[in-house]
Parts: structure tokens; C-alpha cells; sequence
């Protein structure tokens, strides 16, 4: 094993990437001082040895997931770095009401869509946008919801290019997952290294389980006074099933499968040793698709027959709501700044990612003519398939897109490269910068609330932008600084 | 408790109660073995052994004949067939891992690192020396995983399911023992007394109970203080008797509308082997009482699985 790094490393001036820890002139930036003069003193050989321990701490309580087609890797571990990634109390308060609003304007945008459709009839979005949208369901129109809450756990995942310069890249409204990685994350940081959270003030993560049993009692069917909670997962063979049985058990709430539930006079029930028990509120954690073989995909295995007809009668409240994922579609994405302006009179805070839309010809010639610049994703991708990162593909990778591209031109946005923040993280060779985003988990019930931070995700291959654990992404654990 | 939940709870236990009760069985041929004795009586031993939990068709399909060390191989560690030492831990942590959050941390971890050693072992070049450790281990991590529940789980119904499965699995594999080390050691071509206090011991060990033995009897071991041990005594923790009573207040406790038939079932059985006497049992025969028990034992296991479980399939 190479020879671990004494020292943080200094970064060369004039990088191309903002650091989260040092600035250009390389000096350490204030909310990171603590951290570093603690990290100076620690021994490269505790420090080895603490990195040795997490992993097996990890392996041993089986903090795992699980990798689609990979039967020799069925469970591995999410690489866990060490070092943190800090964020001071004021950037975090402006990101926090960011947010806020963000999540607020597209709940109501959520409602507006499965109603009235005044933001299309005001001209804002056009109507085929939404209607030929494959994630829009119509189901669902006209349907009421509790507290017209759709989305009750939002995943907003956003990236920094400079100072006080954030960006949301996606907004995650369906099944967003990591959560539970941003708790473990810091159990693990407060059991290797106690005294540093002595030392500094970070604001406390642990307490999210509450929030969110309190969020999902919050949209109970009116009519029930205390409403039984589950957690509906695809199984244990699914890539999330850690989270899924880690967030049942820190709720206190059964976590069910599909076959443990069953739909009788439109209310849903659940199985048990003393006979059928009435649910109120299911934290699903299942596409749409799967969910009522009756309703969506025949074949579905996963789902509960009838839970559609119960849902759409209100004896069931689903979390989040059926057909949240037009809200969040990349074809979608550019009119959230419209949303916040259109239904809150506000300013929209947090900076969209500027976005081509290929169905358009002007934007379509455009990104054909500067693909080696821009990413290009799928419309309906997710976890980092299906993406090209023009300044880091070969001459043949951009070719083979650009063919696809032709193809169904409607299927692709395109958005220029960012310069994604670094933060010093431990590679084979040391300690490198690697860039990084962050999902801070947006709860709406009563209100809207939130852990201080997220889950801070990184790219360890160097110079990648891609840092979904599929792709050999690592985490990392959230600091926010309290005042 | 959802229905679901308490089955994987159930056969979690009941696989790890297997995979002790496994290591036992293997580990007391091991000390019989260790006696001068023909070719045939060495095979017969291990027919009779595979035969007795339901493995000789297994083992016949993809072995010509029995080789005492391709045995020991297919129970202890063949990943194919699903009746291993092996194959039980892994499918007792299968379904840990599909109700981890319905076990303390302890004890998942507990589950999770046997498993997780388990797979480590060089198994495929497991030498007879390493065998005996291996047994050990097996026997250890099956008591850890007690004593974690016993430490850490709360005495609800979870805990009664759980409890339900190591009880019933042990009654079950108590009375197979019993039944082929009997039948072998009775059936063999008649040897001194000291060749025949071997056997007995290995027996009793091979169910920790040579100590117990000693303590209650203070006399040399005959073969119906052996049975009655094994059999009638409640204070005895691998005794049919002691496993039936424990078996019958954990259905008590979980009990629900359909279930009486089913408590009451465990309770005639748990109240004829507390009331019984060794000669009645002996007089019908042990290998008779213990076929008919074995029957009873599996009846009662359909039962709580239509009544509180997943419905047993095929």
C-alpha cells in the first residue's frame, strides 16, 4: 500500500476547481482551520489504522448495497472517506431556504398538474410537456391528497462551482435513497474520532428517523387519529434494503413487502401473527410501476393488488404520492425557476444548471456542435447511466452519442460542464482533491424540515464527475458548522 | 408482528439450532470413530447417520459410496446440498438479513460475522485436525447467538418466535440423535465394558450432558438412564422434555384465535414426556416412541405455520 500523506495537501494556485478546504493562494479556509490543525497532529499510522476500522465496522454490521448485475460483488461496500466536508452555518442557511422554496414550488406545482393545470394555461410550460410526459399519470388527476403534500421526502441533490455558486442538478422526488448513509456516516465519525466533535461544533444528523415518522404522520388520512406507519420495500434483494430496514427500525415501524399487505373495502391491511392489521401511512419505497400489478405493470411481484382504488379513495396515504416523477423529469427540470416565480411571487433562490433541451433545433444544433463540452443525459436516467461527460469522453465515445442523440434527439438534455468543488479525500496514492456533491433530504408534512447537511457523495476516480456509488462513487460525512 | 417477520425469525433460529445440532452429530461419529472397529460397522454408522436427518438420498445421488470423509465433507460443508452445516448458516443469516431491523444490532452483527467467517474458511482443504475446531466453532457461534438474544432481545413476541424455533429444531434433532447412537450402539457386536462406556459417553457429550449425567445418576451409565436423560428429564436443556415444555409456553404466549388446537397439541405432548417413565417408553421400543415423536414434533411445525406464519408451501 502506498505511504499515507503526513500532511494535507496544499493546492497548487490557479486550480481550475474551487476547494472545499483551501482556497486558491492554497491556505486553509476558515471552517476548515479546526479540522486541519486536529488532522496535522493525528499520526499517519492511527489515521491507517482508524480507515482499516471503518471498513471492517461497515462489513461487520453489513452497511451494504447491492449492484445490479454483479453476482461476485452481490454486497459491497459504499467506500467511506474520512475526512469531512464542512459547510459554514451562513452558506448553509441561504442552501437551507433554497431549498424551502425549491421543494414548496414544485409540491404545488405537483397539485396544480393533477388539477387545474394553471401554469400550462398561463403559458409557463407547454401542455405536451406534461401530458406525453411517461411519468405523468393520469391517474391521478383530480385526486386529493392530505395537506396536497406529493412529494413528503425530497432528494435534492446540488453542486457548488465556485463561492457561494450552487446549483441544483436534480431534484429527487420519487425514491430518493442515501439517507441512511449520512447517519451511519457520522455514527462512524463520532466512533472513531470522539474528540473531534469535542472540538467542533457540528450540527446533529441522528435525529432525521424522527422527522421523518413525524412528516409521515403528518400526511395521515385526515379521518385516522394515530396513524400506523410501514416502510414498503422491494425485499432484501434490493440495492437500498439496507435503508429501507435501517429507517423501518429507527421509525419503530413494521417493514413490509408487497405480500405482507392486502387491499379489503378500498383500506389497506397488513398481516400479522394476531390476523389482518389496518395501515395508514405507507413510506414506499417502490416505483410506481410496481406498485399495483392491478393498476401499472402486470407483472409486478413487488406491488399490492387494488392499492391504487384504496389510494385514489383516501384510505391510504402513500409516500410520496403516486406520479411525483413529473415533477423531476430532466425535461421538466428548467421550469422550476418558472414554478417558484409562478406560484410563490418569489425569486428562486438556488441556480438552476442552465439546460439545452434537444427536442428544441436551436438547442439541439448547439449541443451537436459542442459536444466535447457539455454533459448530455438522458431525459429519464438515473444513477449516472446513460450520461456523456464530453470533456472526459474519447473522440469515439462522443461519435456513438452523437448517434443516439440523433436518433431520438427528444430522449437527451444537455448541460455545460461544471466545475464541480473538490474536497481532500484518500486515495491509493494519498490524499487528492476529488470532486463532490451533496443530497440534503427535504421533509414536507406540517412543514417543511430538514437535518442540517446531507449526504455528501464523491467522485474517487480522479477528475470524474460521476458520483453515484454505482459508478464508484464514495461518501462522505456532512458537517455543518452551528454558530 | 407481521406474519412474515416471525417466519424469518422462526427459521433463522431453527437454522442455527440445525448447524450446532449438525456439528454434534458429526462430532460424536468422530469420537466413536475413534475406537477400533470394523470397515462395516464404520459405514453402517454413517448410512444410519445420513439416513436418520434425511440426507442418504442426497448424499447417494452424487456419491457411489460411503466414504466416511466425503461424509463429513457433504454434511459439514458441501455448498450444494442445502442440508449442510454450511448451507444452514447461510440460510440462517438470509433470513436475519431480511428482518435485521427487527434484531438488536447485536445480534444481526452476531449472525452477519459467522457468516461472514464462515465464508473465509479454506473449506475445500479442511483437515481433520481443523475439523474438530470447526465443529467447535460451529458449536460456539450457535451459543453466541443465544446468548446474544438472551442479552439484548426484548421479551416480546419477536423473542418468543425466535425462542419457538431453536425449541422446536432441537427437539427434533435431540430425538434423531438419540435415535441412530442408540440403535448403533445397541446393535453392535457386543465389546467390553469399557468399549461400550466409551460410546455412551461420546453420546452424552455429543449433547453436553456427560456432566449432567454424572451429576444426576452418580452411577455408571446404563442405557436407560441414557434415554430417560434424554428424554424425560425437564432440567435437562436438550432433553424432548425440556424442549417440549419451553415450546409450549412460547405458544402460549403468542396465541391467537386460531391457535388453540395447536397449543393444545404441544401441551398433551409436553405433558406425557413430564409424566412419563422410561420403562413405558422403553417397553414400546425407543426407536418406536422416538419415530412417532419425530411425527408429532413435525405436525406441530405445520401447525404454527399455518397458524402464525407463512403457509408452508409443496
Amino acid at each position: 500500500m502506498a505511504p499515507i500523506q503526513d500532511h494535507m495537501p496544499v493546492k497548487p494556485a490557479g486550480a481550475r476547481f474551487f476547494d472545499e478546504m483551501s482556497n486558491a493562494a492554497g491556505e486553509v479556509r476558515p471552517h476548515y482551520q479546526g479540522y486541519v490543525s486536529w488532522f496535522d497532529g493525528i499520526p499517519a499510522e492511527r489515521m491507517a489504522r482508524k480507515r482499516k476500522e471503518a471498513d471492517a465496522l461497515f462489513h461487520r454490521s453489513g452497511i451494504t448495497f447491492a449492484v445490479y448485475g454483479d453476482e461476485e460483488g452481490a454486497e459491497r461496500l459504499i467506500p467511506f472517506d474520512v475526512i469531512p466536508r464542512i459547510i459554514p452555518a451562513q452558506e448553509w442557511l441561504a442552501l437551507a431556504d433554497g431549498l424551502r422554496q425549491r421543494v414548496r414550488a414544485l409540491n404545488a406545482f405537483l397539485y396544480d398538474i393533477y388539477h387545474k393545470q394553471e401554469i400550462i394555461k398561463a403559458g409557463h410550460i407547454p401542455a405536451e410537456q406534461i401530458i406525453s410526459n411517461a411519468q405523468y399519470r393520469p391517474e391521478m388527476q383530480g385526486v386529493d391528497v392530505p395537506r396536497d403534500i406529493y412529494a413528503a421526502i425530497a432528494g435534492v441533490d446540488i453542486v457548488r462551482a465556485g463561492a457561494g455558486e450552487f446549483y441544483v442538478l436534480e431534484d429527487n422526488l420519487r425514491v430518493p435513497s442515501g439517507v441512511s448513509y449520512m447517519i451511519e456516516n457520522r455514527k462512524m465519525m463520532m466512533r472513531l474520532f470522539p474528540e473531534l466533535f469535542a472540538k467542533n461544533r457540528v450540527a446533529p444528523v441522528e435525529h432525521y428517523p424522527d422527522l421523518l415518522l413525524d412528516t409521515l404522520r403528518a400526511v395521515a388520512p385526515k379521518s385516522v387519529l394515530d396513524p400506523t406507519v410501514v416502510v414498503l420495500t422491494p425485499g432484501s434483494f434490493n440495492s437500498a434494503y439496507f435503508e429501507h430496514a435501517f429507517l423501518a427500525q429507527q421509525m419503530g415501524v413494521e417493514l413490509v413487502e408487497g405480500q405482507d399487505l392486502f387491499v379489503r373495502d378500498e383500506q389497506v391491511f397488513m398481516r400479522t401473527t394476531q390476523g389482518p392489521q389496518r395501515v395508514d401511512v405507507i413510506y414506499r419505497r417502490i416505483d410506481d410501476d410496481f406498485l399495483d400489478p392491478l393498476a401499472f405493470r402486470p407483472d409486478s411481484m413487488l406491488g399490492v393488488p387494488g392499492l391504487l382504488s384504496a389510494y385514489r379513495a383516501g384510505g391510504v396515504t402513500l409516500a410520496n404520492a403516486i406520479g411525483t416523477g413529473v415533477a423531476d423529469d430532466k425535461s421538466i427540470y428548467p421550469y422550476v425557476p418558472e414554478m417558484v416565480r409562478f406560484y410563490l411571487g418569489e425569486k428562486p433562490i438556488l441556480n438552476n444548471v442552465p439546460t439545452y433541451m434537444l427536442r428544441k433545433p436551436d438547442d439541439l444544433a448547439y449541443t451537436l456542435e459542442h459536444l466535447a463540452e457539455l454533459v448530455v443525459k438522458e431525459v429519464h436516467g438515473a444513477g449516472g447511466y446513460g450520461m456523456l461527460v464530453g470533456p472526459a469522453s474519447t473522440k469515439a465515445q462522443i461519435e456513438d452519442f452523437r448517434g443516439r442523440i440523433l436518433a431520438s434527439p427528444e430522449k437527451y438534455i444537455a448541460q455545460p460542464t461544471l466545475a464541480l468543488s473538490t474536497c481532500p479525500t484518500f486515495v491509493d496514492a494519498g490524499i487528492a482533491p476529488r470532486h463532490i456533491d451533496l443530497r440534503p433530504f427535504v421533509l414536507s408534512g406540517n412543514e417543511v424540515r430538514f437535518v442540517p447537511g446531507g449526504l455528501t457523495r464523491v467522485a474517487l476516480k480522479e477528475g470524474s464527475l460521476v458520483v453515484n456509488s454505482s459508478q464508484g462513487g464514495g461518501t462522505k460525512d456532512t458537517w455543518v458548522l452551528e454558530e | 408482528m407481521l406474519s412474515r417477520t416471525a417466519d424469518h425469525l422462526y427459521w433463522m433460529a431453527r437454522y442455527i439450532e440445525r448447524a450446532e445440532n449438525l456439528a454434534r452429530i458429526l462430532d460424536v461419529n468422530n469420537r466413536m470413530l475413534l475406537l477400533p472397529q470394523s470397515e462395516r460397522e464404520v459405514v453402517r454408522l454413517w448410512r444410519e447417520t445420513l439416513d436418520s436427518i434425511g440426507l442418504l438420498d442426497g448424499y447417494n445421488q452424487t456419491h457411489d459410496k460411503i466414504v466416511p470423509e466425503e461424509v463429513v465433507h457433504f454434511m459439514a460443508l458441501d455448498r450444494q446440498n442445502p442440508g449442510s452445516i454450511y448451507s444452514c448458516l447461510r440460510l440462517a443469516r438470509e433470513n436475519a438479513h431480511a428482518v435485521r431491523g427487527t434484531l438488536t444490532s447485536e445480534l444481526w452483527e452476531t449472525i452477519n460475522t459467522t457468516w461472514l467467517k464462515l465464508r473465509e474458511y479454506d473449506i475445500e482443504h479442511l483437515g481433520a485436525d481443523d475439523l474438530d475446531a470447526f465443529f467447535e466453532w460451529v458449536k460456539l457461534r450457535s451459543h453466541q447467538f443465544r446468548g446474544v438474544t438472551f442479552a439484548t432481545m426484548m421479551r416480546d413476541e419477536a423473542n418468543c418466535f425466535l425462542r419457538l424455533g431453536t425449541f422446536i429444531e432441537r427437539a427434533d434433532n435431540t430425538a434423531r440423535i438419540l435415535d441412530v447412537k442408540y440403535n448403533f450402539i445397541a446393535e453392535a457386536p457386543r465389546r467390553d465394558d469399557a468399549g461400550e462406556y466409551y460410546q455412551w459417553s461420546a453420546l452424552l457429550h455429543s449433547v453436553s450432558a456427560f456432566e449432567s449425567y454424572r451429576k444426576v445418576y452418580r452411577d455408571q451409565i446404563t442405557p436407560s438412564r441414557v434415554a430417560e436423560l434424554l428424554v424425560l428429564r425437564t432440567d435437562m436443556p436438550r432433553s424432548l422434555a425440556h424442549c417440549t415444555a419451553e415450546m409450549t409456553s412460547y405458544l402460549d404466549a403468542v396465541n391467537n384465535q386460531r391457535s388453540t388446537e395447536t397449543q393444545r397439541r404441544a401441551g398433551e405432548l409436553a405433558s406425557s414426556l413430564r409424566y412419563g417413565r422410561i420403562e413405558d417408553v422403553l417397553e414400546t421400543g425407543l426407536h418406536n416412541y422416538l419415530t412417532r415423536f419425530i411425527v408429532r414434533i413435525n405436525d406441530l411445525g405445520n401447525r404454527i405455520a399455518s397458524d402464525f406464519l407463512l403457509p408452508v408451501t409443496g
